[in-house]
Order: structure tokens, then C-alpha cells, then sequence
């Protein structure tokens, strides 16, 4: 192995990681508050790049400007989906959430095959690069993991240190104690729901100023993040930036290891099945 | 065996085995070949309500059995020129004996940990089977056309994957039902609503789950083996594809999980709605967008499943649908 | 709240009585063959000189209709999108021009039949079975891809219709033994022949080649017939990896392809991952002389990474700017068949209001193969056209046309050449395809990367 080759996989793998991290956390938001596995979390990814491409092209907004329109707008479209696709099943047996969101699923991909069909899109950003030896790093992949970073700490701040924040906690730790100290939950689910949702379609706008995309872009990032979910303890959001940083560096490590690059994905999954088996809290998870 | 007395025995037999025997006597090829992914998807379904619907075991990725059970019977067929059936078998037995070794570690996991370490597994084997060069790596293995002379042409080769799937089909609906209405079966309710008093109760829980989790295992194994035989191809992707695993979970959910008509009603149901939007016109390239929407609209209002809300709403009819 | 249920109860009715419906319907559809396919059926049968000769007086005109699946769904949903939109174009060619014309004077007007595959296997046989029992199709066009393409050859095969594929290149399908199929896209092993060539002749220091490829079938099966090719040529290959379809990041990918020093990356997968390659190569300012990627490239919005696309070159199996016509048809001593390269762009272009891609190149041949085969068989019937087409040597628009009929490979393309364009800017400084190998067909010189 070569060294150059091992320090720039290694902050490759770094930077990536942030972005993964990021990408994961709505998904690991909905289900920490209100046990429901989002299968429409990677269509939401993949509408948050459609979204900051066509402000960009069509209005000429730059795509970090387009990125705060992006997440309001998630936001919103988060609490109308509640609404509409989920509240009615919350109580419902676990799995029939499974069913909605995977309609909504269907639903996203299907309008979105019609209006985009699956060329392959790209925003063209460039914010210039930094490279010393064989490491370069990237002006818009330092930008997206200093917002990966500031996304954490915001929710992080907003869950321990707001009162909407530690409805929302008090919620996902029982629903019912929480309804009788006066908190409505059905909002405090609306709204945890959205910024799950603002977040995944965030991480999609971001992912769009490094690569390129088509409308079926998001599913990677789905089974990526059941991953780093779990790697980052299932639930908890500030666990998945770092379960993604794990991920991106294995990655990276894997790649130029001398297996051939085919083989990534196998340790990735692999490694991922032994943690669950010999670990299930995950690695930063409370025992 | 008294659950082979009951009137929902035979009437599954005669619904099942009925809509099975159609194309057979009318002849029909299309009708054949819808009805063949129909059965396909109710063994699917099935096999996940098996262990999903009895256990509370949510296997997410349980379509690596299929595509490990397709791998294994190809493979027999293309390299050792064994017959499908044989093959088919062996595929089978593969996949639950891997389901067997895998059991033992992946049960002990529980709820949303046990779904994902399963999704886990099939990247795992998908990666490892692109990977691989005895089962053709990432091209995957194809058979010369020639291979259907030895059914007596293709033609009649399809109609004997038919045969063999609605076979499977049968035996996966039956398998069903005797688990559920068995006292292993009763164990496994119990251990769905709650382990740790099922195993005060004198109830093993790794071992019954480990035993049904292999069980459920085979009747994918042998689905594959079908499938692919008569796809004449297989590669990791379709194989492996962690997009039909989700389809069968929902197909249980729409029909009603923990019942044994629900998958099987469930699969038609779901396998029709997109059949008939694909092929209609007026839907076009919107169907898979109303397909969404009308699966919403069930899931919904209908949150028990289908079977589950005829359950419900007339308990009379508790005694004939299972 | 009480009246809720009962409506859902009337919509669960309706959703059932649907479904019976559906299922009720298909079978005694069944042996009542649709009013409008059965006398095309009856003149088929006829084809006799006794039910000719009152044709002649009076011309009759009949349809043919033409079957197939495309992905409006799913991954491959673009070019198929775009191999239908040239069907369609032929579709109208002909149609305009009063139908394919017999020799009876009776006149063929064809029509097409399609569903969805959803870029899956799942349906694709129950599809085709579809189309030859219920729609009775009388020719069928491969879906596009080469997985899908197979899955449908299958059944085509056993119903002994002919089914010309297009969009389909891998070389292992044509060689299963199918005698009815007939492929139009020169197969995957040719992918980067040219691109080695084009190397060879650009910059003939170079010595080292990585080839990296989408570890799924296609891709696959183009480098392991590159590799061996290379070599013959007397070039290292000194990187042969394959990622998998689902990476995302290829900067870890891209330090190892540096650390072997490469003057040549070939190779690539599909859309997104092309794309995204070529974009990080750019970005790590890899120090390569060539490189050359698959499928991507001559899709327009490929030009979207900006910067990162110029001297990116991919094969293709048609372009715009191609050359063929009735001129270089002489000069090849083969006939010349159909629309020229210039009336099929402007056509497609006010049809469609895009530019056409070379799967809508292949969309619209066959078709217009298809047209040859049935106007010099002067029949419809399966084993006429089937022996015109084991006997087709011609040049159209879209290029040279052939046919293996060695058993082994038996309707294999053979004469079909591949196009090179890269990405290059001209002097505005805007970016554009040019077709820069073969030398006979080029339309500007290529260009090394600096």
C-alpha cells in the first residue's frame, strides 16, 4: 500500500464521512421519535437534489442559498407528509408505516421518473481545492462538512437545550407521559417528522454540489444510512455523523487496500453485521 | 394435523390450486405467466410471513434466500447438467442451511436490529456473488438455449416451472398453515407477543426461532431456483435486489401479517393492482405513481391488512380464513 | 366517524370486484382473438399468387403491429425513453409514406404495442408473453438493456418470432444459440477497441492503461474484451478493478488508480457513476492523457460538470455528425436503405424537440431493418423475412448492417461500427461533441487531456 495513496484515502474517506453522517440523520430522527423506518427516505434525498439543481438552473440561485430554501421546504413537505401518509397508522401495528412510506415512496419515484427520467443531472460548483502531496481537498466538500457539522450541532442544540426540543425527546421516550404533561404530540411528531425530513433533503442538496445524480440517486444513500443508523446507535441523531465518518473512512481504507475495489462493499456490510452482532447499541450507543 | 380438517384448509387448497389450474386448462400462455409471478410473490410473501407474522422477526433482506437459492440451482444446472428439479431441491437445502448458521447469531439481535442486520446480509452476498467467478462474477451465468431441449423445448419448460411453482406455492401455503396451528406454531405467537415470558413458559426461543427461520428460508430457495431457471439468466442485481424484499413485506402487511391467507391475498393483490396499471394505458407512465397512491389509501383505512379487517369486521368468518 | 367505514367498505368492494373483474376478464378474452388483428391473420395465411391477383387492382391496406417493452420506469428510463421516441419516428416515416408496400400493391401500415418492463426481469417475459398471445404482435423489438433484452429473447425464441434487438450490445447474449434474434448495436467487446486504437495513434508514448469498470454485466463484459486487446497492442494494463454499482465516492478509488501512474483510463459503468467519475477526476486533477468512458459521454447533460467533461471520450454507436449516405454506400460497394443522417436529425428534432441520441439512432433502425426485410421478402411470414434478414448487407443512417448466420453466433451484428466523440470546447470556449476516431468518420482531431 501506498502511502500517498493512504493518506489521501484517508481524508477522502474523512470528508465523505461528514456528508454520509449527515444524510443519515433524518432517518435516524424519525425513528428514534416515533419508531417508524422511512422507506421514503432516499426518494427524499433524491427530490432535495432535484430541488437545489432546479433553483439553481432555473433561478440562478447559488446552490448554498438554494440548500436553506431546500431544508424550509422539507420542512414543510416532512409535516404535510406526516399528515397525510402517516399519523393516521401511528398507532397502528409498527410495520404498517412500512406500507406508507414506501407508498410515498412509489409516489415520489414515480412522478419524479416522468418530470426528470433518469439522466444523469450535475450541479457545476467549484470552490476551488487545496492540495498538498497527493491529498487535495476540496472547496465544496470542506463547505458541505463544515454544514454537515453545523446541521449537528443545531439539532443537537435545538433537542437538549429548546422547549420544542425536549418535547420532541420527551416524546420519543414515552408518548403517553408526555401527553399527560400537556405536550400535544401529534404536533411534536408533525414536526419531528419535517425536520427529519428538511434534514434528508438537505444532505441530498449537498450531496449534489460533489456528485452527479439521477431521480434514483437516493437509494444507495437509504441502504447507506440503515447502516450508519446503527453504527451510530439507532435513534440517535448526533450518533449518525459519526457513524457516517466510520463508514466513509472504512470506505476509504477498503478501497485502496489490495483487494480488489469490488470487494468494498463486502467488508462495508460485512463489518457492519459483526457490529450489530457483537454490539447492537451501536459503537457510540449506551449499553 | 387437525388443522387439515378445518374448512379453511380445503378452501385454500381448491382457491389456491383453482386459480393455479386455470392457464393449465385453458392452455393460455400469458394467462400462465401472470399467474406464475402471481405464486411467485405468494411464496414470497408467505415464507416472510412465516417468520415475520409468527415471530414478530421483521426480515427485511429475506430475498438473499431467493437469490442464493436461484445461485446455487443455476449453477448446478449450468456446470453439472443436473435437472431442475434435483436442483431446484438443492437450492433449497442450501438456503436453509444458510439460513440455519446465519439464525443462530442474527436472532439473538431483536425488532429494528434483527431488519437491518438482514438487509446487511444481503449486501454482503450480493457484493460476494459479483465478486465471485465460479458463480460468473458480476455477468452473472446465462444458458445456452439449447438447455431447454432436455424439457422437451422451451416451450414446454416453462409450463414445467409453472408446475414447479405453483407446487412450491402450495406446499409454502400448507407449511403455513400447519405452523400456525401447531403447538410449535403457538410457541411462536408467544414468543411474538412476548419472549421472555414465552420462555418462562417452557418455550426454547432461540431454538424455535432458529427452526423457523430456516424453514422459511426454503421455500424462497426454491422459488429462485424456478425463476431463474426459466429467466434463462441470473446476475446479482435482479438476484439480490433489496427492492422485492420490500415488496413482500408489503404484500404481508396489505394482506394482513400473523394470517395465513393474508400473504397470499396480499401478493394477488398487490401483483395485480401493478400489473393491470402497467399494461393499462390511461395510466402510462404514471402508473407506478397510482400504484403508490391506492396502496396509501389501503394502508390507511385498511390498517389490519386486508385479511386482517375481514377478520375484524366479521368474526364469523374468524373460522374459515386463518 | 361512523360513515367512514362504510365507504371504505364500498371501496374495498369496488377495489375487488375490480380485480375479479381483471381476473375474470383475461380468460375468456382468451379465445376470441380482438376483431382487428384476425383478418391480418387471414391475408398472412393468403399469401398465395390465386389471393394476389385482385389485390393488385385494388391496393388493400392492412396493419402490422409491432411489439416490445421500454423502461418508462426505473434506471434505464432515459434511453429507452429516447430508443422508442426513434421507433416512433419511423413509425411516422412510414405511416406518412402510405405503409410498408408489397408487391401485391397491399400496404402494411404498422403500429406499435408496448408496456412498461420498469427496467426489470420481473414482467419482461410475462410482458412478451403478452404481446405474442394477446396482442398478437407480429414482430417484436428487444427492450432496452442487454439483461432485459435476454430475458425476452427467451421467449421470442420459443414462439418463433423475430425480435430485433437494439440497445442491447452484450456479445454473450447472441451467443445462446437464438435463431430469431437479431441484434443491431455492435456488440460490447468492440466498446473500446477504437479507444485503444485512437490511443495508439494520438500519443504512441503511452504505455500504461487502467481499465475500471461498473461491476454489472455490461461494463463487465467490455473490459474483459478490452483487456486482452490492449495487450495485443502491446500496452501494460496495469489496473483491472471493477467497483460496485452502488459507490458513490470514487476519490478513494481514484488515489489508488493514481498510485499505478496510468496514461490511459478506459472503462466506466452507466449515467451517474460515469458522470460523477469523470467530474473527480477533474477535481483531484488526475494526470492522465486519455480517458474514455462508457455510456455517459454522449448523453447532452453529461456537459453539465462543466469543465470536468472537456477531452472526456466515449463510444458511441451512432452520432449526429456521422457520415454515411448513398455516396459512401457507392464508394463501399453496398446499398444504400432509408432516410439520410441529416432528415433523420431535423425529423426527430421537430418530433421530439431534442437532440437525438444513438439510441434513438437505434430505436429508429430497427424499425427501418425491419421494413428492408419485410419489403424484400415481400411477406410478413416469420421464415421469409427471417432468411432476408440472414441475407442483409447494407448501409443506412444509422450505418453498416449484418448479420452473423454462423450457428454459433447466429444473428450477431457484424458490420456495425462504433463512433468516438469527445468532449471538446471550440473557439467560444463552449463546450461540444466532436467525433474524433474512427479517421474516416471524424469530424475534428482528438485531443489529449493537459
Amino acid at each position: 500500500m501506498n502511502i500517498d495513496a493512504l493518506s489521501a484515502s484517508i481524508v477522502d474517506g474523512l470528508m465523505i464521512g461528514f456528508i454520509y453522517g449527515l444524510a443519515a440523520m433524518g432517518l435516524t430522527l424519525i425513528f428514534g421519535v416515533m419508531r417508524v423506518v422511512n422507506l421514503a427516505h432516499g426518494p427524499v434525498i433524491a427530490v432535495g437534489m432535484f430541488a437545489v439543481l432546479l433553483l439553481a438552473q432555473n433561478l440562478g440561485l447559488n446552490p448554498y442559498l438554494g440548500l436553506v430554501i431546500v431544508m424550509l421546504l422539507g420542512l414543510a413537505t416532512g409535516i404535510g407528509m406526516y399528515f397525510i401518509a402517516v399519523h393516521r397508522v401511528i398507532d397502528a401495528p409498527e410495520l404498517t408505516t412500512l406500507l406508507a412510506t414506501f407508498s410515498v415512496n412509489l409516489m415520489i419515484i414515480g412522478i419524479g421518473t416522468v418530470l426528470f427520467s433518469t439522466s444523469p443531472r450535475a450541479l457545476d460548483v467549484s470552490l476551488g481545492s487545496v492540495r498538498t502531496g497527493a491529498v487535495t481537498i476540496l472547496g465544496t466538500k470542506l463547505v458541505a462538512d463544515l454544514i454537515a457539522v453545523i446541521a449537528t450541532v443545531g439539532l443537537y442544540y435545538f433537542l437538549y437545550r429548546t422547549r420544542a426540543g425536549k418535547s420532541v425527546r420527551a416524546v420519543a421516550n414515552n408518548r403517553a407521559a408526555a401527553e399527560l404533561m400537556g405536550i400535544n404530540s401529534t404536533w411534536i411528531l408533525a414536526l419531528s417528522f419535517g425536520i427529519g425530513i428538511a434534514l434528508a433533503m438537505g444532505s441530498g442538496s449537498l450531496l449534489a454540489t460533489l456528485f452527479s445524480f439521477t431521480i434514483l440517486s437516493g437509494t444507495v444513500y437509504e441502504v447507506k444510512s440503515f447502516v450508519i443508523v446503527v453504527l451510530g446507535g439507532l435513534g440517535n441523531p448526533v450518533g449518525a455523523l459519526l457513524g457516517g465518518i466510520v463508514i466513509g473512512l472504512l470506505e476509504g481504507l477498503a478501497t485502496i487496500s489490495p483487494l480488489p475495489v469490488g470487494w468494498v462493499p463486502v467488508i462495508e456490510f460485512g463489518v457492519f453485521v459483526i457490529i450489530l452482532l457483537v454490539r447492537p447499541t451501536g459503537l457510540f450507543g449506551a449499553r | 394435523m387437525s388443522a387439515l380438517r378445518t374448512p379453511f384448509f380445503w378452501g385454500l387448497l381448491v382457491l389456491l390450486g383453482g386459480v393455479g389450474l386455470l392457464p393449465i386448462l385453458n392452455g393460455s400462455d400469458s394467462m400462465r405467466e401472470d399467474i406464475f409471478l402471481v405464486l411467485m410473490l405468494v411464496i414470497l410473501a408467505s415464507s416472510i410471513n412465516i417468520i415475520m407474522g409468527y415471530t414478530g422477526y421483521v426480515s427485511f433482506g429475506h430475498i438473499v434466500f431467493f437469490g442464493l437459492g436461484g445461485y446455487v440451482a443455476f449453477y448446478l444446472m449450468l456446470n453439472h447438467q443436473v435437472h431442475f428439479v434435483p436442483a431446484a431441491v438443492v437450492g433449497g437445502i442450501v438456503s436453509s442451511l444458510i439460513a440455519f448458521l446465519l439464525g443462530i447469531p442474527v436472532l439473538r439481535l431483536r425488532g429494528a436490529y434483527f431488519a437491518l442486520a438482514t438487509i446487511g446480509i444481503n449486501e454482503v452476498v450480493r457484493s460476494f456473488v459479483t465478486n465471485f467467478d465460479p458463480f460468473g462474477g458480476a455477468t452473472g451465468m446465462f444458458f445456452n438455449y439449447e438447455v431447454y431441449n432436455g424439457y422437451g423445448g422451451s416451450k414446454n419448460a416453462l409450463w414445467y416451472a409453472y408446475y414447479a411453482i405453483l407446487v412450491v406455492a402450495l406446499l409454502c401455503a400448507v407449511s403455513s398453515l400447519l405452523i400456525k396451528k401447531s403447538r410449535f406454531g403457538l410457541g411462536l405467537l408467544a414468543i411474538r407477543e412476548d419472549q421472555d415470558a414465552a420462555q418462562v413458559l417452557g418455550i426454547d426461543p432461540a431454538r424455535s426461532k432458529v427452526l423457523v427461520y430456516t424453514i422459511s428460508a426454503f421455500f424462497p430457495g426454491l422459488a429462485g431456483a424456478i425463476f431463474f431457471f426459466k429467466n434463462g439468466i441470473i446476475e446479482p442485481g435482479p438476484a439480490f435486489d433489496l427492492l422485492r424484499s420490500i415488496e413482500a413485506l408489503v404484500m404481508v402487511m396489505l394482506g394482513g401479517y400473523g394470517t395465513v391467507a393474508g400473504p397470499i391475498v396480499g401478493a394477488a393483490v398487490y401483483e395485480q393492482l401493478r400489473a393491470f396499471l402497467i399494461t393499462n394505458s390511461t395510466f402510462s407512465s404514471f402508473h407506478l405513481f397510482v400504484a403508490g397512491f391506492l396502496l396509501l389509501l389501503i394502508v390507511l383505512f385498511v390498517t389490519a391488512g386486508l385479511v386482517g379487517w375481514l377478520r375484524q369486521r366479521a368474526p364469523r368468518l374468524r373460522r374459515y380464513l386463518e | 366517524m361512523r360513515l367512514l367505514p362504510s365507504r371504505l367498505l364500498l371501496l374495498g368492494i369496488s377495489l375487488a370486484t375490480l380485480f375479479g373483474a381483471i381476473a375474470c376478464a383475461q380468460p375468456s378474452a382468451q379465445p376470441a382473438p380482438t376483431p382487428t388483428v384476425a383478418p391480418k391473420v387471414a391475408t398472412s395465411k393468403a399469401d398465395t399468387p390465386a389471393a394476389r391477383t385482385p389485390a393488385a387492382s385494388a391496393p388493400t391496406a392492412r396493419k402490422i403491429v409491432i411489439g416490445f417493452t421500454a423502461s418508462n420506469t426505473g434506471a434505464q428510463n432515459l434511453p429507452s425513453k429516447k430508443q422508442t421516441e426513434g421507433l416512433q419516428l419511423w413509425l411516422d416515416t412510414v405511416t406518412k409514406a402510405g405503409g410498408i408496400k408489397l408487391k401485391d400493391g397491399t400496404a402494411l401500415m404498422p403500429e406499435m404495442k408496448s408496456y412498461d418492463d420498469e427496467s426489470k426481469t420481473d414482467r419482461v417475459q410475462a410482458l412478451y408473453t403478452k404481446l405474442i398471445n394477446e396482442d398478437k404482435v407480429d414482430f417484436l423489438i428487444s427492450p432496452y438493456s442487454s439483461g432485459l433484452a435476454r430475458a425476452a429473447a427467451v421467449v421470442s425464441e420459443q414462439n418463433g418470432k423475430i425480435m430485433i434487438t437494439t440497445g442491447a450490445a452484450d456479445d454473450s447474449t447472441m451467443e445462446q444459440g437464438f435463431k430469431n434474434i437479431y441484434q443491431l448495436y455492435a456488440p460490447g467487446s468492440r466498446y473500446l477497441v477504437g479507444a485503444i486504437d485512437l490511443l495508439k495513434d494520438l500519443d504512441p508514448s503511452a504505455r500504461k492503461i487502467a481499465l475500471i469498470y461498473e461491476k454489472e454485466p455490461f461494463s463487465t463484459s467490455v473490459v474483459q474484451a478490452a483487456q486482452p486487446y490492449a495487450r495485443s497492442k502491446g500496452y501494460d494494463v496495469v489496473l483491472f478493478e471493477g467497483y460496485d454499482p452502488g459507490t458513490t465516492d470514487f476519490a478513494p478509488f481514484i488515489n489508488k488508480i493514481n498510485a499505478t501512474a496510468p496514461d490511459a483510463i478506459m472503462g466506466g459503468g452507466h449515467f451517474p457513476d460515469g458522470t460523477t467519475l469523470a467530474k473527480q477526476l477533474y477535481e483531484k486533477k488526475v494526470s492522465v492523457r486519455l480517458v474514455a468512458l462508457l455510456v455517459a459521454p454522449p448523453e447532452p447533460t453529461f456537459s453539465e460538470i462543466g469543465d470536468a467533461a472537456e477531452y472526456i471520450v466515449g463510444p458511441s454507436q451512432w452520432e449526429p455528425g456521422v457520415t454515411y449516405s448513398p455516396d459512401a454506400a457507392k464508394a463501399a460497394n453496398l446499398p444504400w436503405y432509408g432516410i439520410s443522417v441529416k432528415d433523420f436529425v431535423s425529423g426527430y428534432q421537430a418530433r421530439f424537440n431534442s437532440t437525438p441520441s444513438y439510441h434513438s439512432a437505434g430505436g429508429y433502425a430497427a424499425g427501418l431493418i425491419l421494413q428492408k426485410a419485410i419489403e424484400d421478402s415481400d411477406s410478413t411470414e416469420p421464415a421469409k423475412v427471417k432468411a432476408t434478414l440472414d441475407r442483409l448487407n447494407l448501409m443506412t443512417f444509422y450505418g453498416n448492417v449484418q448479420f452473423s448466420i454462423e450457428a454459433k453466433t447466429h444473428g450477431k451484428q457484424v458490420a456495425h461500427d462504433m463512433v468516438y466523440i469527445q468532449w471538446q470546447k471550440d473557439s467560444a470556449n463552449k463546450l461540444g461533441t466532436k467525433i474524433v476516431w474512427p479517421p474516416a468518420a471524424k469530424s475534428a482531431g482528438a485531443q489529449l487531456r493537459k
